[in-house]
């Protein structure tokens, strides 16, 4: 519970100090437009020559781009950002100031810093997917609805436990920040469902870099394409990923010297 | 205008970028990777709609687009610049101050930076293509004469994409909060210079738009021509086109460098 107070805490402090540069979310605002347009664009002329894409059809993949939108967004905001300022810390030696606090340090790093505006990706990705699921229809039903939600859950504990293992590596080796190139290159293939590409990129894409579970499986949940053995294996790897980061976090930052300038 | 002392800073200039660009072995590596990879997810996209199809769509076989997007992939490499996201540090930080101090025009030391890294990164770009090629059984058959002139005008590509470039990275010295501009940019860039798709898969506005304005000419024009799906009145159309989009590139850049630097006013250093 004073977790979650703290999570509150945390993310009005940076929605505050945020508000101060109010220019910024127009900025936000055409940058992120134009990224949906882009993507927008690229459905389109896919499906001006295809009436299906892997067996996905155009509204189908609209949601996905939805979904893409809402989690990319989501990592943005918060998470993303937080790393980014952990392994700046971890090479500063500014890192103590947080592990003095009396709350869990794990959970203090990943909500250190927010990115207010990029929320603007999360409400432009809502719409896209709101529109999806209009045009969609009635093929909703509830247990599509509470298989969506649970994947989506999962897909977001993977994703977050598996920055937080690449982060962590920063008490190893200082200069890991280029690592979050690497994966922001692999996030954007999650635009397109991961089914269309070849063996050894759809497995990267699922089990090294898990953007899979993130996007392409909540987008099958929701469309009603997904099978049990899948959901129950995103469950299994959300808590065995979300166990493990916790161990090597706990064993990396055992190895943090401080700089007690 | 003597070439001869040129010649000589040149020389320097490659020395010094190779030394440092040698250093940053790993960094490189990783933004090699995202030129890689974008070309690549294009291309299996654009084989399973092909596939999906009979194994044809819009005139272009699977082989073809998987041609197509290898080959783009080596030409975008090829012709892309970064020097707008490198400006927006050096105005805000001041660190463009030394630079204009030079008896030299800053674009060199640019150019020369750039060519180094297309340089030192061909080594892998160049064999990653050759196995992305035989992996989707890319069909590329091009003759002969346009694989000549294929040369001249990845070259004008090039340079025309680098004076376009430098041109909108100045625009750091109207405004540091560039990041809408740059994606604006970026984005007609992917559409209208055939990154997303062959332009003749876009709809007829589209391609004359991509026509009329520098973009096809910067990347989808050399493609076109190394894949064999221009004729040689196409090609010799286009590489007038290429010079003389050059040519109004680089009266544009002088224009708007002279005001630029009359705005300039240096924070710290």
């Amino acid at each position: 519970m004073s977790n979650l107070r703290l999570l509150w805490v945390f993310f009005r402090l940076g929605a505050l100090n945020e508000l101060a540069y109010r220019a910024n979310f127009f900025v936000q605002f055409i940058q992120s437009s134009l990224g949906l347009a882009t993507a927008l664009i690229g459905l389109a002329v896919v499906f001006a020559h295809t009436a299906t894409l892997g067996g996905w059809r155009s509204t189908e993949l609209l949601a996905l781009v939805g979904i893409y939108f809402v989690v990319g967004g989501s990592l943005n905001v918060v998470i993303k950002p937080s790393m980014q300022q952990l392994m700046e810390d971890v090479r500063l030696g500014t890192l103590d100031f947080t592990l003095t606090k009396p709350a869990d340090a794990q959970l203090l790093v990943s909500v250190k810093q927010v990115e207010l505006w990029e929320l603007v990706d999360v409400v432009l990705g809502i719409g896209v997917l709101a529109v999806a699921l209009v045009q969609l229809g009635a093929g909703i039903g509830i247990a599509e609805a509470i298989g969506f939600v649970l994947a989506l859950a999962c897909g977001a504990a993977i994703v977050y436990s598996f920055l937080l293992i690449l982060t962590t590596l920063s008490f190893w080796v200082v200069r890991v920040t280029n690592i979050l190139v690497v994966f922001q290159a692999m996030y954007e293939a999650g635009r397109w469902p991961v089914g269309i590409y070849p063996t050894w990129l759809r497995l990267s894409l699922t089990f090294i870099v898990p953007v899979a579970f993130a996007i392409t499986v909540p987008a099958e949940a929701l469309v009603g394409r997904l099978d049990l053995t899948t959901l129950l294996g995103a469950v299994g790897l959300a808590l065995a990923l979300l166990a493990v980061s916790r161990w090597f976090w706990t064993i990396g930052i055992r190895r943090y010297s401080g700089a007690s300038a | 205008m003597r070439f001869s002392p040129y010649l000589g800073i040149y020389r320097a200039q490659f020395a010094v970028t190779l030394a440092s660009q040698l250093q940053y072995r790993v960094e490189a590596l990783i933004w090699l990777f995202g030129a890689i990879l974008q070309p690549l997810i294009y291309l299996i996209v654009w084989s399973t709609v092909s596939q999906t199809n009979g194994g044809s769509v819009g005139g272009y076989s699977t082989g073809a687009f998987a041609a197509y997007f290898v080959v783009l992939m080596l030409v975008n490499q090829w012709t892309d610049t970064w020097v707008m996201y490198e400006f927006e540090s050096r105005i805000r930080e001041g660190t463009f101050s030394p630079k204009l101090l030079r008896p030299i025009h800053p674009i060199h030391s640019d150019v020369a930076d750039n060519v180094t890294h297309k340089f030192l990164t061909s080594f892998i770009l160049i064999p990653v293509a050759v196995l992305l090629a035989v992996i989707f059984h890319a069909t590329l058959r091009p003759p002969l004469w346009a694989l000549a002139a294929f040369v001249p005008s990845l070259f004008l590509a090039f340079l025309l994409r680098f004076v376009v470039e430098w041109t909108v990275a100045l625009a750091c010295f109207w405004t540091t909060r560039v990041g809408a501009v740059n994606q604006m940019y970026a984005v007609a860039v992917m559409v209208l210079s055939g990154q997303m798709a062959p332009l003749s898969l876009f709809p007829p506005p589209v391609q004359t738009l991509a026509t009329i304005l520098p973009f096809r000419w910067m990347v989808a024009f050399p493609v076109d021509l190394a894949t064999g799906a221009l004729s040689p009145h196409d090609a010799l159309v286009g590489c007038v086109t290429q010079a003389v989009w050059l040519a109004l590139g680089v009266v544009l850049l002088n224009v708007v460098w002279r005001w630029a630097v009359r705005r300039y006013s240096a924070v710290g250093v």
